[in-house]
């Protein structure tokens, strides 16, 4: 099912800094939770097409037009921190 | 001029607005005044913008004068939280969105302002939308009209709470796998849900792109038609979208259910569904057969896979749309972190709250390089086969019956230990949604002092056909008096 190490591999892929008592109580819920998920192997797929999407739409294009965008202090508004009009953000890049 | 203008119909109170008899500022500052007096029991909103509903008030009543005229001009409504709307704070009732304005309106909102509609607030709900009893709010829960001990369900517990209490004349909320109907049922509301794509989403901020779909919350059948044709079109700015026209779903009300083929499952009415919602149910199926419709039994094998097919699929597809919650553009950060990484784990553990991170996690799982075809493959499969039973049975029948929900509002805090008891909240509502349909809860009757819901399902697109058969049986519905709300204690 799923093991201590795998929760914390996924809390990783998430991007989540989950503490300890978080991960154990993650792994306890997902262990129920996929548990009641195995009622899906019941079934036989193996003929059957996926369902991503139920409207049958053809790609849609939209005439090659310029619109007025957003206006761009409107939106940096938002921004935690600003700096010459660009977002600021921690290192990217760091030493190790 | 009455003093409980906040009580009318949009219906009804565009008749009094058309004939002169009151103006939209008078309505507006009852509709405020009942929020004063009880929203500090239900809970119901996070933000009330008073004083630039009055400014919309005002000039809904200017254009009145100027000989304008329109279904929703004047008319106060309540907006979720999940929807954006330009200069006015948007949450989703998630401490990570703390302060965020968007800078544009989601093109329902749009579409609503430029009807004259006046937006007097934005409801509280589950955390981006995720949980069936408001209970994961970041802010505070909502409390059930009815019994303040109880949840008005979720996601848009909050709209819905604020219709029931009449602090709106109606509102819009999202339904994902049953986030507006399940909510109207336990609050003795109408909540519909659109056919997949034929409202935008374009400024709803998004949960599981696959399924979400914005739909009203009324107190009646003919004002949700009538705040359907108001929202409902083609966007271009969501390619998934529908081109076919909007009619004018309430001039398809003609309250006749004459040879209506109404199909019954008794997948809906199986283990777990409370008997007394069970029978509510039953009587007003019985209702419609005695006034022409006909009843037909149907099958729908699948229904019992809906719940596991759903929480793979709405976990996955959040789990990337809400990667975008990292401290970088808008919402809570942390400038003082090492690197980026660091930031990004850290502003998410301490922004998102324990539901919407299970469901992360859940998704996340369910993507990862291993396990991909064995749960979100699997489940979208599943989903084919749910659909096809829907397809088969819309070849026999017109609509199909059932509860919207297995029980009436349940105790704050009841479920809250146990994620998958929550998740069985939704058990009734998650199939429609997988299948793309339109359906609607229509209030039935009291059980123990509490609303419960009829839920009617339709093929895509069939929604005047729906509301026609909602709108037939809520004329017929026996004028039982209604227990008395609890804020009105």
């Amino acid at each position: 099912m799923i093991d201590r190490e795998q929760v914390v591999h996924v809390a990783a892929l998430a991007r989540l800094a989950l503490s300890d008592a978080e991960i154990d109580r993650m792994q306890a819920d997902l262990q129920q939770i996929l548990q009641a998920f195995e009622a899906l192997n019941a079934l036989d797929v193996s003929d059957v097409a996926p369902t991503a999407q139920v409207i049958p739409l053809a790609t849609v294009e939209r005439p090659d037009t310029t619109e007025a965008p957003l206006s761009r202090d409107d939106v940096m508004r938002n921004a935690p921190r600003v700096e010459r009009d660009q977002i600021r953000v921690p290192a990217v890049l760091t030493e190790d | 001029m009455p003093d409980d203008l906040f009580r009318l119909t949009v219906t009804e109170a565009e008749g009094a607005l058309s004939a002169g008899d009151i103006s939209s500022v008078d309505l507006t500052g009852s509709v405020l005044d009942r929020i004063d007096a009880v929203d500090a029991s239900t809970g119901a909103f996070l933000l009330v913008t008073a004083e630039a509903a009055l400014e919309q008030a005002r000039e809904a009543d200017a254009r009145r004068s100027r000989g304008d005229a329109g279904p929703l001009l004047g008319i106060p409504l309540a907006i979720k939280d999940v929807l954006c709307t330009d200069g006015v704070a948007t949450t989703c009732a998630s401490r990570i969105l703390e302060g965020f304005v968007p800078p544009y309106d989601a093109t329902v909102v749009a579409r609503l302002k430029a009807a004259g509609a006046v937006l007097v607030g934005k409801t509280n709900m589950d955390e981006f939308a995720m949980g069936s009893s408001n209970e994961n709010s970041g802010y505070h829960p909502v409390r059930n009209p009815w019994d303040l001990s109880r949840v008005p369900g979720g996601s848009s517990g909050g709209s819905a709470a604020a219709v029931a209490a009449d602090e709106c004349l109606a509102a819009l909320g999202s339904d994902t796998g049953g986030s507006v109907r399940q909510p109207a049922a336990l609050c003795g509301c109408v909540g519909l849900k659109p056919t997949y794509g034929r409202v935008s989403r374009y400024g709803l901020v998004a949960f599981a792109s696959s399924l979400d779909q914005v739909g009203p919350l009324t107190k009646s059948v003919r004002d949700a038609a009538v705040l359907l044709s108001a929202i409902s079109g083609h966007d271009s700015r969501d390619a998934t979208s529908l081109p076919e026209p909007v009619p004018d779903y309430a001039a398809a009300l003609d309250g006749s259910v004459e040879g209506l083929r109404i199909g019954v499952a008794p997948e809906y009415f199986a283990e777990g569904i409370d008997a007394g919602v069970a029978s509510a149910v039953r009587n007003a199926i019985e209702l419609l057969e005695a006034n022409g419709a006909e009843i037909r039994e149907i099958a729908l094998p699948h229904t019992e896979y809906a719940l596991p097919v759903y929480y793979v699929i709405a976990p996955s597809e959040a789990s990337a749309n809400l990667a975008r919650y990292n401290g970088v553009k808008y919402g809570l950060s942390d400038p003082q972190a090492v690197d980026v990484d660091e930031m990004m784990a850290t502003v998410r553990a301490r922004g998102f709250g324990a539901e919407v991170k299970r469901r992360i996690m859940l998704g996340t799982f369910a993507l990862s390089s291993g396990y991909y075809d064995a749960y979100y493959l699997r489940a979208q499969k599943v989903r084919t086969l749910i659909k096809q039973d829907f397809d088969a049975a819309f070849e026999s029948v017109d609509v199909i019956a059932a509860p919207t929900s297995p029980t009436t509002a349940f105790e704050l805090g009841g479920r809250t230990a146990d994620p998958l008891a929550m998740y069985r909240a939704d058990v009734l509502t998650l199939p429609a949604s997988l299948a793309g349909l339109a359906a609607i809860s229509v209030p039935c009757g009291f059980v123990d002092g509490l609303p419960v819901g009829l839920q009617l399902m339709a093929p895509p697109l069939q929604e005047a056909r729906l509301l026609r058969a909602a709108d037939a049986y809520e004329r017929l519905r026996p004028a039982a008096p209604a227990p008395r709300q609890a804020v009105e204690a």
